[in-house]
């Protein structure tokens, strides 16, 4: 049975990674699961320089579903650079690291340190909804979506993953931008900005009134998305949003996704990632498929 | 900090203690036996509806029996579920979480308001088992609807405050403490974030040490997410910035540390 897949010439043992954020470098999780099986370990977005975040509280549930406003927190590429990398670098999984900023020049900071590192891919975040400059504001107009993508891929060594929002009028022109610009590959949905009111204390649930939401809830959201961008564009779609089951993975995959992100799931089933490999291979077994890559975007 | 284990847990036992405040022995196989005072474990619900684990502190430990008892008042739709549990009835924890009190030799005043009066139950055992013999426990309540005083008086000497005048002192746990003229050396806290920032203060005025334990929102409660934060004097050397995590760099800080 083959599960590996291929994006933009680097081959994944198999099509699951983390979600970017839900996972820090994968050190907290390595206590409850063998990072050695996963395709890829997308690491939480860093920056050039170390950022805040917001205040707290960050989080909600939601029902089926959460909101968060971490606000990019994160210790800057120097320190992530000598201590989450090497940590990485002991497993034998691809390294997809997702890069934040503020403004152009300082995701081109980040790209430019990485570039000598030893790191598979990176996933630039052009879909933060929770921060009020960069991330969002340079993925929801496409002329921004594709001017970025040219300039990153101008310096970037590794093949570069954009990570488009969901919250825009029509996702394939985004996906259209993103691979115009030169993507090797686009990963989505990021959160759709949502909001929760403490009816007790009426005020927002969230210190920066709205969020990302995630979850099962929004997997079909996602999965429309997916399929919708997989269609318009001809490089590789990674799809994420609310996939907490092999079955989920499974739809992403037939959908058009080469690969798929498990991220919130990793929140109340610290194994999830380890669990939908496992179920992606005995569906694999049972429906007769030898490759994987037979039923990439086999639902059309 | 401990090992974390995620295992199936069995309810032993679960009893209403006071208005809305419930108690639950639940049977763990290691995570109790690995588990100190201050700590906490992650809940999950059954209901797939309610993703997130719920964080609740450990109140006692029987390492004998690998047994928590976990108290936690009924808050949302996740503590109704637990307090649905019966006997045999099996739940999903996390645990244990986070560093607990370092126990001191010194003459020990735990100060707790609310529900951050369970985890004082066990500090409370094992610093007398430790051999403290000047432990006074100072516990804050909304009314009448005491909980686990009994336990607490098995150990210490236990004082009263309720916001109604109902027992004890009238007010709060500072009010108590000025009202019964109390001291040590090395106070032991947990409840809300006021309560923490005036005992805080009170160590700061009397230049004794204090142990204070924070509550958070979070979501994944082992140190990934960023959600339960709390704001820093000095740079963490984690975070780079000024932030710690409640889940596994607390929940209990050295109140200098932090920023309330």
């Amino acid at each position: 049975m083959n599960t590996k897949v291929n994006l933009a010439g680097v081959e994944l043992k198999n099509p699951v990674m983390t979600a970017s954020g839900t996972f820090g470098s994968g050190m907290e999780y390595s206590e409850f699961v063998d990072l050695n099986r996963l395709g890829a370990v997308v690491t939480k977005g860093v920056a050039n320089v170390p950022w805040e975040g917001n205040p707290v509280p960050r989080v909600a549930e939601t029902y089926g579903g959460m909101l968060n406003a971490i606000g990019l927190q994160n210790p800057g590429i120097d320190t992530f650079v000598k201590r989450d990398l090497p940590f990485l670098e002991k497993y034998d999984t691809k390294v997809i690291v997702n890069v934040c900023g503020r403004t152009l020049e300082d995701y081109l900071d980040v790209v430019e340190r990485l570039g000598d590192e030893k790191v598979d891919m990176l996933e630039i975040n052009i879909s933060c909804p929770n921060v009020k400059e960069g991330g969002i504001a340079f993925g929801q107009n496409e002329k921004s979506v594709e001017h970025i993508t040219k300039e990153i891929k101008k310096k970037a060594k590794q093949p570069v993953i954009m990570k488009l929002s969901p919250n825009v009028t029509d996702i394939t022109v985004m996906a259209k931008a993103a691979e115009a610009g030169g993507a090797d590959v686009i990963s989505l949905i990021n959160t759709l900005t949502g909001m929760k009111i403490d009816i007790e204390r009426q005020t927002f649930a969230l210190a920066n009134k709205t969020g990302g939401m995630s979850g099962p809830a929004v997997k079909p959201v996602a999965l429309r998305m997916v399929y919708q961008a997989a269609n318009a564009v001809k490089i590789p779609v990674i799809g994420m949003g609310g996939i907490s089951t092999a079955e989920d993975a499974i739809e992403f995959i037939l959908a058009g996704a080469t690969a798929v992100s498990v991220g919130t799931a990793n929140f109340y089933n610290p194994n999830a990632t380890v669990d939908i490999i496992n179920g992606i291979e005995d569906y694999m077994e049972r429906h007769g498929i030898n490759d994987i890559k037979e039923i990439i975007g086999k639902v059309k | 900090m401990s090992e974390k284990y995620k295992e199936i847990a069995e309810v032993i036992c679960q009893e209403e203690l006071s208005d809305g405040i419930f108690g639950m022995w639940i049977k763990t196989d290691k995570i109790a036996t690995n588990a100190v005072p201050g700590q906490f474990v992650s809940l999950y619900c059954a209901d797939g509806s309610k993703l997130l684990p719920r964080p609740i502190s450990i109140c006692e430990i029987n390492a004998e029996k690998t047994a928590l008892r976990l108290v936690y008042r009924v808050v949302g739709k996740g503590t109704k579920e637990f307090s649905s549990l019966r006997s045999m009835n099996k739940i999903e924890v996390l645990g244990p979480i986070g560093n607990g009190y370092t126990l001191k030799n010194n003459s020990a005043m735990l100060i707790a308001g609310g529900i951050g009066i369970p985890p004082m139950v066990e500090l409370a055992k094992e610093l007398k088992a430790r051999g403290v013999n000047d432990i006074t426990a100072v516990a804050g309540y909304r009314n009448n609807q005491l909980f686990l005083t009994e336990e607490l008086e098995k150990y210490c000497k236990v004082y009263v405050a309720t916001e109604d005048g109902s027992c004890g002192a009238r007010g709060n746990v500072m009010d108590a403490i000025r009202e019964y003229g109390l001291h040590a050396e090395v106070l032991y806290s947990c409840g809300p974030k006021p309560m923490l920032k005036a005992v805080s203060e009170f160590a700061a005025a009397n230049n004794i040490e204090a142990q204070i334990s924070l509550e958070e929102r979070m979501a994944c409660g082992i140190g990934a997410c960023l959600g339960c934060v709390c704001k820093t004097k000095e740079k963490d050397s984690h975070s780079q910035v000024n932030n710690k995590r409640v889940c596994v760099d607390g929940p209990v800080f050295d109140y200098r540390e932090v920023q309330l």
